[in-house]
């Protein structure tokens, strides 16, 4: 058994500055399931919002209602205050950590157009800007040395909570398959989302959903699962994350006609409408016919007007992401695009500090979330592109300062580790030893092409009716699944079996949600309710789990401060 | 369909006595990339071959490989584009011990990064709350290097790592760099010393492997030869590589060639005994096989052109190297890098 004041599980923004903000003052240890420099943070690409307005005029209040609007007004708007109002400081501290910014005229940091926003408010590092963030926390993680203490390749299977205290996890040590208790006075998850469940996607193979799953299953439920972003620019069949950048720095969308379709759905913003608007705009050209393509299954990213230049300066990963993965030279033709998940709105329901509740209203003791992880909720029904990496950061650091406090008057609760090992043995050894044949790449394949293809951009009671007994069916299929590589060294077999096992767990909640919610809102957009219907939808789903495994969803008030809602046009 | 063979690099050490290969045959799809073709090996036929991936796309830096000999992110190439002759071998990444299959130990890749104090090290702020001032030029600087992903592809296949473990490697000089030319770090001439020292800057022997295996615009040798000339610019010249660069510029530019029994002992330092001490078996082994230059260093012919070059270049040279800042470093260099850029 290892023992930390401070666990923290997952090594991206969100887990490194929390991290930071403890290391030195208490015993911080990180685990994370890759290496910290590998975490999907680093995938971001586009920017980081702040009401720096060091292009024009921004605000703070702007920032603030550009998201609560983009949230489709199921955002939480004390959160959203937060987030906006303590974006400059954060981004100027990330500077002073040492990230390179791309820079203006007067020698600061530079901002760009970003869907959604109405300012240029997405400060940049070219077209990197999570990588440059992440790296730059990373280093800042190895300035502190010994004060830190970073588990890479360990896999937390379960996390323990008793009588409404959060006392430790269990680790499966990747490199040599043995099993570990993690005990700590206080816990932070900041796993990342779960777009993995899609077969487009954006997300890395690693953003399984595990630190969700491991909460619900360990009693706490989860928030607005039902809302997963669908981002606009995935490159074609690969889904490969295409940043928005490419459209805040001008470029457009044109379908086969190379019509600029945007002008038929939001003829003010154009191709800067924020993300939901965007990819169902696209998937409405493809659904009636004007894709391009042999199957007539995409659309087309075209960058050459803005000269090649301004796309080896700004836009240089977008460029090498088409020319290396689907051969395709954007300054000399379009790029073939379609819309692909990208975003996980839900998660683990947690309070301004970040603190996870346990029921509608009562928060579970040293028990905290942050970032895509996280629902608190400031993305909503939609999430602006450049709130997450602001997210990640600002309630990182909240994060961190709460459990700073909270730790100092918290000792360790009781474990039994007896107990918690071998449930987590069992777990693992109902996988390796079931007997059972049914193919395991298979039921993950057919979970997300049912997931993409039925609960995708839009959706409709008769497709998720048939995505939720086709879910059911693969649970089934996969208590008889085969893991023939019976190893404990650095086994990936028995590793890609629990993040399925987890797929498969919130993708149930993921239609449940959905089909519940008879309304179209943000990235949840119904054929059958095209309308917003805040009489009867303007709250957050709840889903707990039952002791038979089963679902229950409640529902809780939205959080309005200053902005009532109202229609959403762009 | 056109079909490929996959020789895969096996081991498991807690199974195997000996690392093996085994064949994997698969149908080469148009347009797949060689980590989806690995993920078809283990979704349909052999569920037991391990290998790290992550985002797939080029970002993470986890599936680095070697192919055919050289590291490789697996997720950005394209399958078709390997296959000599339908076969494609496929190896761990190299310099570092295997763990299974194609996973390797990377701790001696962190350890080495953080020799340098991979982190900025800035002066007092004026002003806590805004920003630090940076020119886009300035920026432009370490935007190639900043882009390194830590995929330890140069680590891999570095040759000079490959005899001496304890040589920096190109990741972590590319990191120092990173820092070095930062115009907001304040130690730019303490990780100069650092990194002229034993193991450091020029222990690089120019192989350029690590330029060339670099799936990213950070390009490591092009990044120690900036170094280098910022090392010689800051005259931090008490060590065997700047003694190397001084000797040698030092013959070519009286005689116009290089004398090569002097450049040894300049090298080590005229009085260095136990050094020069230990030149004496390599140089008598030289004697007796008849390899040794001659004895009497003779000018070229037309030495009058060379020392014109010499001289020609010393009014290019901007800044008086004993005053060097890490201002006037990143000065001497953006021009270097707006012409790179553009």
């Amino acid at each position: 058994m290892y023992s930390h004041d401070v666990v923290i599980v997952g090594s991206g923004l969100a887990g490194l500055r929390a991290a930071l903000e403890m290391a030195g003052h208490l015993d911080v240890a990180i685990i994370s399931k890759v290496y910290p420099s590998r975490s999907h943070s680093g995938a971001a690409q586009g920017g980081v919002a702040a009401a720096l307005s060091n292009m024009d005029g921004d605000s703070v209040e702007a920032h603030t209602y550009d998201t609560v609007k983009g949230a489709d007004f199921i955002g939480d708007q004390d959160a959203i205050e937060i987030l906006c109002s303590d974006a400059p400081r954060t981004i100027i501290e990330l500077e002073h950590y040492g990230c390179a910014f791309s820079r203006t005229d007067e020698n600061k940091i530079a901002q760009r157009a970003f869907g959604g926003h109405s300012f240029k408010r997405a400060c940049y590092s070219a077209d990197r800007t999570g990588h440059a963030l992440l790296h730059t926390l990373f280093e800042q993680s190895m300035k502190r040395g010994a004060e830190l203490q970073i588990y890479s390749e360990w896999y937390v299977t379960r996390l323990i909570i008793e009588d409404g205290i959060c006392r430790g996890v269990v680790a499966l040590d990747i490199k040599t398959g043995k099993l570990e208790i993690f005990h700590a006075k206080t816990i932070l998850f900041a796993t990342g989302g779960y777009g993995r469940a899609f077969k487009i996607t954006s997300n890395a193979y690693a953003n399984t959903g595990d630190g969700i799953t491991a909460a619900y299953k360990a009693g706490i439920p989860l928030q607005d699962m039902e809302f997963v972003q669908y981002h606009p620019t995935g490159l074609y069949e690969h889904g490969i994350l295409l940043s928005e950048a490419a459209r805040g720095e001008g470029g457009y969308l044109i379908n086969s006609d190379g019509d600029r379709f945007m002008s038929k759905y939001a003829p003010t913003k154009m191709e800067l409408g924020p993300r939901d608007i965007v990819s169902r705009s696209e998937q409405t050209e493809i659904n009636e016919g004007r894709g391009a393509g042999p199957k007539k299954d995409y659309v087309l990213l075209d960058l050459r007007h803005l000269g090649k230049a301004k796309i080896m300066e700004r836009l240089p990963q977008i460029y090498h992401l088409a020319k290396d993965f689907i051969d395709v030279d954007a300054i000399k033709d379009p790029v073939p695009i379609q819309p692909t998940a990208h975003y996980s709105m839900g998660g683990i329901p947690a309070d301004n500090d970040c603190q996870v509740f346990l029921n509608e209203t009562e928060l579970c003791k040293g028990f905290f979330a942050a970032g895509e992880c996280s629902c608190i909720s400031v993305h909503g029904a939609n999430r602006l592109g450049t709130n997450s990496l602001l997210e990640a950061l600002v309630f990182g650091r909240r994060a961190g300062k709460k459990m700073l406090h909270a730790t100092n008057e918290m000792k360790f609760s009781p474990v039994n580790e007896k107990k918690e090992i071998s449930a987590a043995k069992l777990e693992i050894d109902k996988l390796l030893y079931n007997k059972g044949s049914e193919h395991l790449a298979s039921i993950r394949e057919e979970l997300q092409e049912t997931m993409t293809y039925k609960v995708g951009v839009y959706r409709n009671a008769n497709d998720m009716e048939q995505a939720q007994q086709k879910v059911n069916e693969l649970k089934d299929r996969f208590t008889r699944v085969k893991v023939s590589e019976k190893g404990k060294n650095f086994n990936v077999n028995i590793q890609e079996a629990l993040e399925l096992s987890h797929m498969l767990e919130y993708s149930e909640l993921i239609v449940a949600g959905a089909k519940a919610r008879k309304e179209s809102r943000g990235a949840h957009s119904r054929d059958d309710y095209p309308n917003r219907d805040d009489e009867n939808w303007m709250k957050h789903t709840l889903v707990f789990r039952q002791p038979d495994g089963s679902c229950e969803l409640k529902y809780k008030p939205v959080r309005v401060t200053r902005f009532e809602p109202e229609e959403r046009t762009y | 369909m056109e079909k490929v063979t996959l020789k895969i690099f096996r081991y498991d050490p807690g199974k195997d006595s000996q690392p093996y290969y085994q064949n994997y045959i698969m149908e080469l799809e148009p347009g797949i990339t060689l980590l989806n073709g690995l993920n078809k090996v283990r979704a349909t036929q052999d569920a037991s071959l391990a290998y790290r991936m992550s985002c797939g796309s080029a970002i993470c830096g986890s599936c680095a490989m070697k192919v055919n000999g050289h590291a490789l992110l697996a997720c950005k190439t394209q399958l078709c584009d390997l296959a000599k002759n339908g076969l494609v071998q496929i190896d761990p990444i190299g310099n570092m011990e295997v763990i299974k299959d194609l996973v390797v130990d990377l701790e001696p890749f962190w350890a080495s990064l953080r020799k340098v104090r991979p982190y900025l090290v800035p002066d007092t702020l004026d002003n806590p709350e805004l920003e630090r001032k940076q020119t886009q030029k300035q920026f432009l600087l370490i935007d190639d290097v900043t882009t390194c992903i830590l995929c330890a592809s140069c680590y891999s296949d570095c040759n000079v790592l490959e005899v001496d473990n304890e040589f920096f490697g190109p990741a972590t000089l590319a990191k120092a760099h990173r820092f070095i030319y930062d115009s907001r770090d304040a130690k730019a001439y303490d990780r100069l010393e650092q990194i002229t020292e034993l193991y450091g800057v020029w222990d690089c022997t120019h192989c350029g492997e690590c330029s060339t295996r670099c799936p990213t615009e950070t390009k490591p040798m092009a990044r120690i030869e900036e170094i280098r000339q910022a090392v010689m610019e800051a005259e931090i010249t008490n060590n065997n590589g700047a003694r190397h660069v001084l000797g040698f510029r030092e013959t070519v530019s009286k005689s116009g060639r290089l004398n090569e029994n002097y450049l040894p002992a300049r090298s080590v330092g005229f009085f260095n005994i136990p050094a020069l001490l230990g030149l004496l078996p390599v140089g008598i082994r030289m004697f007796v096989k008849g390899k040794n230059p001659p004895l009497i260093h003779k000018s070229i012919e037309k030495v009058k052109e060379v020392k014109s070059i010499f001289s020609r270049l010393k009014k290019y040279r901007k800044i008086k190297p004993q005053h060097i800042t890490k201002g006037d470093i990143n000065r001497l260099d953006e021009d270097s890098i707006s012409e790179r850029k553009v």
